[in-house]
């Protein structure tokens, strides 16, 4: 893979005595979705924790290895952890707006940043939203609270939210477990609109949903990586036996 | 196969009924009990000029007798208490919810103390206020500042709100911990997750969030402290004034502590008994009316935080 946006070499994760992830080795591609998948407990989720480091508010979890951003080492003290939250998105397994406006939502990030003037606000959130796939839904109830909207609005408000500052990585962990299939399908058209400015890395537990929407998967088993492909190979031609079970549906 | 059982009836469980029943029956009695003979008693006293009037028409003299100093004196009282409870219960419990560590051993001294702290007698906050505010912060100040004049070393109602304000601390500190706990770790993630810091976070999602159960806090802290006599006997109520209090080094009446006065140190009970019961009455109309404000402003952050606002 050339230019990797992320490179973890030897990562190992413990929270407390327990170890989630054994020497972790993978490279994730700019503009291409990345899926993480494996049963529940496999390290998945920890992972992608790791790289904008919020299991750093979790107490007593211990990182040894080593994950870069652009070549740069992102656990060496010096890291602005403020700076790279802002360049790594998050959207969350459970859509968390704010209990504020729609506008206040999107615009959150951006205050937080001195972003202060209204009409640059205004074309921002308007931007964002848009991104989102959510404009036209809520451009006359801009001021009216976030959590009036359904599940899956929620969800893409918390997209808006997350691309509104601009980051250059977009962290999705199961971020459409809570949602219906429909709901579900306009995330997974948005995730593919949304490839061409951000690389994505997912963490899902829904086979089809890798394969529909990520170019490379990433098979992970009891906090080992397994398997690391393009989705196109590991769904017609995995490698590793465990992987062909997981992914037909023999255990998982 | 018989599914309706005629003529067995379940006797532990009628037995188990009636007696929760019972006992919450007594529980309601009791309180009936208390309220209508207040009310009973009390109704007869209350009239414009007992409520408005002020103590120089004779005090023990149900006649005459005015009680609008104790009621001033009593919400002065609350007022300044819940302004010093507040900041200091929230800004204890942001600390033990956000950044002490849970098993920490600092946080389970600080946690054993606050506990202790709400158990210790009411008369001994009193001693403590008084050794402590009055003498020891009061009389500092004196020393320092006014070489010695005697203007804050003695009881006051500064003083004494600061005494109410240290019993009511461990009320305000455990609600306002759990109201700060129960906002979701979600909210919290996100935050950070755009790129706030933990102030930022805590200031712009956590504490707004918590406000509704902030301000329960603070109506329990207002709750306890509204009829609490022992802490403030030492540290600024008075046994009579003729003026009311315009500074808060001034003494000042109380209702609670006048209950105490009229049916301790009154030449005639018999005729000190109307006032005593109507004194009680509106102190604890004042209580109510106290809490009632404050549900309604909690009411009132609850519908605007529902709404968000730009």
């Amino acid at each position: 893979m050339s230019n990797p946006i992320i490179q973890i070499r030897g990562l190992n994760f413990w929270y407390g005595c327990k170890q989630a992830l054994f020497d972790v080795n993978a490279d994730i591609a700019p503009h291409q979705v990345t899926a993480f998948i494996g049963p529940s407990g496999c390290g998945k989720s920890t992972l992608l924790r790791c790289f904008n480091r919020m299991n750093d508010l979790i107490e007593h979890t211990r990182l040894d290895g080593r994950i870069t951003l652009h070549g740069q080492d992102i656990y060496v003290p010096e890291v602005d952890m403020i700076e790279l939250r802002k360049r790594i998105g998050m959207v969350f397994q459970k859509s968390n707006p704010f209990p504020k406006s729609i506008f206040d939502n999107v615009a959150y990030g951006l205050r937080i940043q001195g972003i202060k003037q209204k009409p640059e606000l205004t074309e921002r959130v308007e931007l964002s939203l848009r991104k989102a796939a959510l404009w036209d839904e809520v451009k006359d109830r801009l001021h009216e609270s976030a959590l009036q909207l359904s599940g899956g609005q929620q969800q893409r408000l918390c997209i808006a939210r997350a691309i509104a500052v601009e980051p250059k990585i977009l962290l999705m962990d199961e971020p459409c477990s809570a949602l219906d299939p429909t709901a579900t399908a306009r995330i997974e058209e948005l995730i593919q609109d949304l490839k061409q400015d951000y690389t994505i890395v997912i963490v899902t537990h829904n086979m089809q949903q890798a394969a529909r929407v990520s170019d490379y998967s990433a098979f992970f088993y009891l906090g080992g990586l397994i398997e690391f492909d393009t989705t196109q190979k590991m769904f017609t031609n995995p490698a590793n036996k465990q992987t062909e079970d997981y992914i037909t549906g023999r255990f998982g | 196969m018989m599914l309706l059982q005629q003529e067995k009836r379940d006797w532990p469980s009628l037995s188990f009924t009636f007696t929760t029943g019972l006992a919450t029956f007594l529980i309601v009695a009791i309180l009936v009990i208390i309220l209508g003979n207040l009310a009973w008693n009390g109704a007869g006293q209350l009239s414009l000029q007992f409520i408005f009037g002020g103590t120089k028409e004779g005090m023990f003299d149900a006649a005459h007798a005015g009680i609008f100093h104790m009621i001033f004196g009593t919400v002065a009282l609350v007022i300044l208490m819940t302004i010093g409870v507040v900041p200091i219960g929230v800004i204890t419990a942001i600390y033990l919810t956000e950044y002490a560590r849970e098993t920490g051993f600092v946080t389970r001294m600080i946690r054993s103390a606050i506990n202790n702290l709400a158990g210790v007698p009411s008369i001994v906050f009193g001693l403590f206020g008084l050794g402590f505010f009055v003498q020891f912060v009061g009389g500092g100040i004196d020393n320092l500042f006014h070489n010695g004049q005697l203007r804050y070393g003695k009881p006051a109602l500064i003083w004494a709100a600061a005494t109410m304000a240290v019993l009511t601390l461990p009320v305000m500190i455990v609600a306002a911990e759990e109201a700060l706990r129960a906002v979701p770790k979600g909210l919290r993630e996100a935050s950070l997750a755009l790129g706030a810091t933990k102030l930022e976070t805590i200031g712009k999602i956590v504490l707004p969030e918590a406000m509704s159960g902030v301000l329960t806090g603070a109506i329990l802290a207002v709750g306890r402290g509204a009829g609490e006599v022992a802490p403030i006997m030492f540290t600024g109520a008075a046994y009579y004034l003729a003026h009311l209090p315009t500074h808060p080094t001034d003494q000042f009446m109380h209702l609670g502590y006048h209950v105490f006065v009229l049916s301790t140190q009154s030449p005639d009970v018999e005729r000190t008994r109307p006032i005593l019961f109507g004194t009680a009455l509106v102190l604890l109309a004042l209580t109510f009316l106290l809490n009632l404000a404050a549900i309604l402003v909690r009411a009132r952050i609850r519908a605007q935080s529902r709404l968000g606002h730009t």
